[in-house]
């Protein structure tokens, strides 16, 4: 493949979007009532529609007709290079909403940044996904403050979702070569960069919803360089199990 | 990847462009909506770009294959292409189209910054597409689709739709 990096830097990206989308699509018919159920499906579909942009761009650089079906569904676990946090489970709506929180405060910093990227197609997705996750980051914000700063249970819940996913953070901070490579050719965004801000906007809203910023300084990491956590197979055997059972299979 | 904000519209395609819908706002056609960002002939082959609403809208592969099948009746080959920049926003809806779906039932985008008040529960300014009150209240800022967020009246108590305005 002759742009590699680049290749790698947009699945770096592309990759959170894939598996969030999927996390939130298993709650399709689940959600806790039938307005925050399709509140939650819609913005798994926005994650996916950005994925393909991704993925299509993707596809085109490493040539060879591979597209971006492949991409999606035919990798091994280590080739995906999603950060942990996003693949975390379900478990209790608290940390639904916690995790897309801690996503979306960091993935519209990223938009932003991304808008000046020296490369137009990444602009132009980056252009098109930001207003999506303004609107994600609205709705998820809005649900920390109405969960921490409402009765004793749900704040109890929610801070122990922000507690139990706080590790998950700073890994977002972190960069992989490709992201050294392409921040140095102008096209790649330094995400350590984000870090100040990510922590200012997250602690207002923490604030706000009169809950406890984290205070562990021990951080997981792993998923950008593909060592994920122990639900990531799970995952992967359901998004992929159409493909992996009738290869090549077509709507 | 850039085309002009105004759009590239051959006139002589408009008559069959007309005749096409957005599968989940019938009563808007694809120009109505301001998704056509191109359609001209070249070499006997329509060319059209065609832009999405919103990144994952699935409206958008019927949008286009609607298109290819519309012109394929007249005997036309069409060549589709879907461009991201610059980027849709809620502006590219025409006059009419605003009413035709306010009569439809979904209230049309406000500007930016009332469009923020109301879905951040600020203001009630969304009117009623049933009985035209404004004592509204947001039950979700997402809807039936992604382009939309739920609303309640107040006064007729019907629930309502409202089409997110886009920057």
């Amino acid at each position: 493949m002759k742009n590699e990096n680049l290749y790698n830097y947009i699945l770096g990206i592309a990759d959170n979007s894939l598996i969030l989308g999927q996390r939130l699509g298993e709650l399709c018919g689940h959600g806790p009532n039938l307005e925050t159920d399709i509140a939650l499906t819609n913005i798994s579909l926005d994650l996916f529609g950005q994925t393909r942009s991704y993925y299509q761009y993707a596809a085109q650089i490493s040539g060879g007709g591979k597209t971006e079906d492949d991409i999606a569904f035919l990798r091994m676990e280590r080739q995906y290079k999603n950060v942990l946090l996003v693949e975390q489970p379900n478990a209790h709506f608290g940390f639904v909403l916690g995790r897309q929180f801690l996503f979306d405060v960091y993935h519209l910093l990223l938009m932003e940044k991304l808008q000046s990227s020296s490369d137009e197609t990444l602009v132009a997705i980056a252009k098109k996904t930001i207003k999506e996750v303004s609107y994600h980051e609205r709705f998820s914000s809005d649900w920390v403050k109405r969960l921490g700063d409402g009765t004793d249970e749900s704040n109890k819940k929610m801070q122990e979702a922000i507690d139990g996913l706080w590790p998950y953070t700073d890994e977002l901070f972190q960069l992989t070569e490709a992201d050294r490579i392409m921040v140095s050719d102008g096209i790649g965004v330094d995400v350590s960069k984000l870090k100040k801000d990510y922590l200012k906007r997250v602690s207002e809203i923490l604030k706000e919803a009169t809950l406890k910023i984290p205070e562990s300084k021990y951080f997981q990491k792993g998923g950008k360089e593909g060592i994920h956590s122990e639900h990531m197979g799970y995952l992967l055997a359901d998004l992929q199990y159409m493909q992996r059972s009738y290869p090549n299979m077509k709507w | 990847m850039t085309i002009a904000i105004q759009p590239n519209i051959d006139k002589a395609l408009l008559p069959i462009l007309e005749t096409v819908s957005d599968p989940e706002i019938p009563v808007l056609t694809v120009l109505d909506l301001g998704v056509i960002r191109e359609a001209i002939e070249l070499e006997g082959i329509v060319q059209i770009k065609l832009t999405p609403t919103y990144s994952g809208c699935p409206a958008m592969d019927v949008i286009g294959d609607d298109l290819a099948k519309a012109f394929s009746e007249i005997g036309k080959e069409t060549n589709i292409q879907l461009v991201l920049a610059p980027a849709w926003t809620t502006d590219w809806i025409s006059k009419a189209g605003k009413l035709k779906m306010e009569a439809y039932g979904i209230a049309a985008p406000l500007e930016e910054t009332a469009d923020k008040d109301a879905l951040l529960g600020n203001a009630k300014i969304i009117k009623c597409t049933n009985c035209g009150s404004t004592n509204t209240h947001l039950v979700s800022q997402f809807g039936s689709t992604a382009c939309k967020a739920l609303f309640k009246c107040d006064d007729c108590q019907e629930p309502f739709d409202y089409f997110k305005c886009l920057k």
